[in-house]
């Protein structure tokens, strides 16, 4: 008796508080909510490109740091930084980040300055990139599933075109070319050159989801070829589109200060990560802050996107699951126990062999 | 199928063809190949502006350039022609005669990245996935991460300024300090327990075992300065090649299969003999010699594990095989090793290169010019392999667990097989097929990163090449990189899509 009335008082339970059933978009939104990781990326992210911008200022507007990336100023302490971090209790110098906290150049400018000039730059093109790219991807790549037959054949093949000279290479050849227009240039142009892998996926989801009932219905009904591909189509394919964007723009600051350090991409005076690296690097030895600051934004950057990239994928596709903490210690238990059946059966089984 | 294969090919021209006209044109408009003549006080200015606008036929524009440009490299088709005109460098060089040389040290570069990064990843990609949620899987996982955020030329800066130049200053008194070599041994010991796997006590043990041995090693290493004045000797040959011979036998065949076990102890008596007797042919040997020893040593292998036979005859052969190879190579390693003093005192002292693919004007045997080899393109090599290290991990580990979790898995082990036989003869072999298509992107990859890697390095390869004619404003060398790069792009993809097709039978060639 106590067992048949069990279940159902715990259904009774539970179905006064089941809440409406909820729509897809916000149930991908929770579960991104979820990750611990990338949210915490995301807002570090937002932090870092907002605290570059308010430093040095946006193009005529000042920031609140004193000095400004091109201003040159007398060398203090041979240029070293002047930043101290550690408390006097610890045996430290104190708190205080003192005039020229990331040090100076070789020339005296400032080198925070700098390096908040480079952040802003590389996440302008970061941004840009990633949306020009994302943007023409996503028309030739729905063009080509939906309509498939020749024009699907014609544009996959300037795909190809496009697909068979290395980003690095293609890139260079841009930056050589637009890198002296400054940093929204170079971004834009090296966007056309960069939408190739998302309109392959975009083109790839198309196909599949053509052929679904929803679409079907939708035909019937009389909707017109550009209705389904934005109203219906394209809403079920945004999760492989945000994704891939997101994972392109941390490849973006990756080609973009590449090209910098070869001296293709964003050149003197106006500063990029990349570029900072690039010229410093024969000071390594005497001066290595110059070195290390920017390497570790560079780094700090591309980082946190990829980890919002990776979280954004779990969120869209929980099958995806890569690494998550509570996941691994529900797991892990049963996967010993599993192992552990294993080798004893197979023990068993040789010992039965041997016999 | 041969339809498929010429059609293939016909569109794979035709987009080489295409491509080729979109960079021709983008480089031609970015390019000032007349600056330097510009901004110069030479007398004969005028002169030698005409001179280079007829030599490069600069006052055609470039999209008729580009015609001219193409009907010399469509004579690169006919073979044996020997007529191939890819046009002239600024100084007035062919393209033609310059990119043999560059090719030569880039492949040299792209391949040994390239096939260090599929043997490592592949391997730390699967015992991450047969650990799952290990220690190490997490932190393999974490460190591929970094890797992937990680620009390839600050890899390189960093390796050139740390290892390089570290190393160099630790060789000029090797010794290691008492806490590293204990930090290592139980970093290794960490390491190896979560390979092996198991409950706590092996676990335990294993690990304990590794930490004392390598603590042990490192020490020894330290005390005797081993590293000025390396070498082996038989009796390090013989334990280390036991180890591979069990080692080989108890991935490839199981520690119950004697024979091939037997197999491989015969073999590596047989390098013991060779490493006795060759010595002497050793040092009058040549880059040839070697490749035909080697070849020689892979089949006496064969040989012996034919010859013991037993059921399963393959399996013998391929222990065989592998241990032959890798014993052979201690005796080579060890030959090597004699040479190290030599080399080094050779280069003051200095042996790790940061610059360039030889040391100049450096005499010696093939030995000596070997380590010569090793020590300009270990750094270079591994700041290229790391890029695609990290993306073979993930991949081989994703690909891993998938089959893993497969019908054809469970059947396997339902059947009885041990866990050995499941993961290398079933599992390991279907998670291969989809690598192959990862493999034929890496080649582009990593032929674009040669870029940044052989700029750093000073090695004048095919990145060289590009890297100064687009900032010369060169156009025909940079042409000559592109054609190169996209021909070998488009080759390795459509090897890959034959790979695939004959790999999976799912795959249809149409």
């Amino acid at each position: 008796m106590t067992n048949a009335t069990g279940p159902i008082v715990a259904l009774e339970a539970v179905l006064p508080e089941s809440k409406a059933p909820e729509s897809q978009g916000r149930l991908i939104f929770r579960r991104f909510l979820s990750n611990k990781v990338a949210v915490g990326a995301l807002i570090l992210t937002f932090l870092i490109v907002l605290f570059s911008i308010s430093a040095v200022g946006l193009g005529p507007i000042h920031g609140w740091w004193k000095y400004g990336y091109t201003d040159l100023n007398p060398q203090e302490n041979g240029g070293t930084p002047t930043m101290s971090l550690i408390p006097e209790w610890l045996g430290g110098k104190g708190i205080f980040i003192g005039n020229h906290p990331f040090g100076q150049n070789r020339i005296g400018k400032d080198y925070f300055a700098m390096t908040m000039r480079g952040i802003q730059n590389s996440s302008l093109v970061m941004v840009v990139l990633g949306l020009i790219a994302t943007l023409i991807g996503v028309i030739v790549g729905s063009i080509a599933g939906y309509y498939r037959g020749k024009t699907d054949a014609i544009l996959m093949r300037i795909t190809d075109v496009f697909i068979v000279i290395p980003a690095l290479v293609i890139g260079a050849v841009v930056g050589h070319a637009f890198g002296g227009f400054g940093a929204a240039t170079l971004a834009v142009m090296l966007g056309f050159f960069t939408w190739m892998g998302i309109a392959r996926l975009v083109r790839g989801e198309f196909l599949s989801l053509r052929e679904r009932e929803f679409v079907e219905a939708a035909r019937v009904a009389g909707a017109s070829d550009a209705r389904i591909i934005f109203r219906h189509i394209l809403p079920n394919a945004l999760g492989v589109v945000i994704v891939s964007a997101t994972l392109i723009m941390a490849s973006a600051i990756l080609l973009e200060t590449a090209l910098s350090y070869l001296g293709f991409g964003i050149r003197v005076p106006d500063v990029s990560l990349g570029n900072l690296i690039g010229e410093n690097q024969s000071a390594f030895l005497t001066r290595p802050w110059l070195f290390w600051w920017p390497a570790l934004f560079i780094v700090s950057l591309a980082l946190l996107v990829n980890f919002v990239g990776d979280g954004l994928r779990d969120a869209f596709d929980p099958r995806h699951r890569r690494f998550s903490l509570r996941r691994m210690q529900e797991e892990r238990p049963s996967l010993a126990e599993d192992e552990n059946v294993r080798a004893g059966d197979d023990g068993d089984f040789m010992d039965a062999q041997k016999k | 199928m041969v339809s498929f294969i010429l059609r293939r090919i016909l569109v794979s021209v035709l987009v080489l063809i295409a491509a080729s006209f979109v960079m021709y044109t983008l480089t031609a408009y970015s390019a000032h190949p007349l600056d330097d003549l510009l901004s110069s006080s030479a007398l004969n200015k005028e002169k030698l502006i005409q001179a280079r606008i007829q030599a490069l036929q600069l006052d055609v524009p470039p999209p008729l350039r580009w015609f001219l440009w193409l009907g010399g490299a469509a004579k690169c088709l006919i073979p044996l022609a020997n007529a191939c005109n890819l046009g002239k460098t600024i100084s007035n060089a062919n393209v033609t005669d310059i990119l043999p040389m560059a090719m030569q040290s880039t492949i040299q570069l792209v391949t040994g990245a390239l096939v260090l990064a599929v043997v490592l990843g592949l391997a730390l990609g699967i015992i991450t996935a047969l650990r799952q949620y290990s220690g190490l899987d997490n932190a393999v996982t974490f460190t591929s991460f970094f890797l992937y955020s990680l620009p390839s030329f600050l890899i390189a800066v960093l390796l050139k300024e740390f290892i390089a130049i570290g190393f160099n200053n630790f060789l000029v008194s090797p010794t290691i300090p008492m806490g590293i070599v204990i930090a290592i041994g139980i970093v290794l010991g960490l390491v190896v327990q979560s390979v092996v796997g198991g409950d706590m006590r092996r676990r335990l043990v294993v690990g304990g075992v590794t930490t004392v041995l390598s603590v042990t090693v490192l020490y020894a290493i330290s005390l005797t300065g081993w590293l000025l004045k390396p070498g082996l000797g038989p009796v390090f040959i013989l334990l280390l090649s036991v180890g591979i011979a069990v080692g080989a036998t108890a991935l490839i065949a199981g520690l119950r299969n004697r024979r091939a076990l037997i197999t491989g102890m015969i073999t590596v008596v047989v390098a013991l003999g060779s490493y006795f007797t060759l010595q002497g042919l050793f040092d009058m040997a040549s880059v040839g010699t070697l490749v035909i020893l080697a070849i020689v040593a892979v089949l006496v292998g064969l040989l012996v594990g034919y010859l013991m036979g037993g059921y399963d005859r393959g399996q013998s052969m391929r222990v065989g095989a592998i241990t032959a190879a890798l014993s052979g190579g201690l005796v080579l390693l060890d030959r090597f090793m004699q040479s190290w003093p030599t080399y080094v005192s050779e280069v003051n002292g200095r042996p790790i290169a940061t610059v360039g693919y030889q040391t100049p004007n450096l005499g010696g045997d093939v030995w000596v010019s070997g380590i010569d080899s090793f020590t300009h393109f270990a750094l270079p090599t591994l700041a290229l392999l790391l890029i695609s290290f990290a993306s073979y991990t993930r991949y081989a580990r994703a690909g891993m667990l998938e089959v893993m979790g497969q019908d054809y898995v469970r059947t396997a082990r339902a059947k009885g097989l041990p866990e050995r036989t499941v993961v290398v003869r079933h599992a390991f072999r279907n998670m291969l097929i989809p690598i192959t298509t990862l493999l034929a992107f890496d080649v582009g990859a990593l032929l674009g990163g040669a870029i940044i890697t052989e700029s750093i390095f000073g090695i004048p390869g095919m990145g060289q090449l590009f890297f100064a004619g687009l900032g010369r404003g060169d156009l025909n060398p940079v042409m000559g990189y592109f054609i190169v790069i996209a021909a070998m792009a488009i080759l390795f993809n459509f090897l890959a899509d034959l790979a695939y097709a004959a790999l999976d039978p799912r795959v249809r060639v149409r």
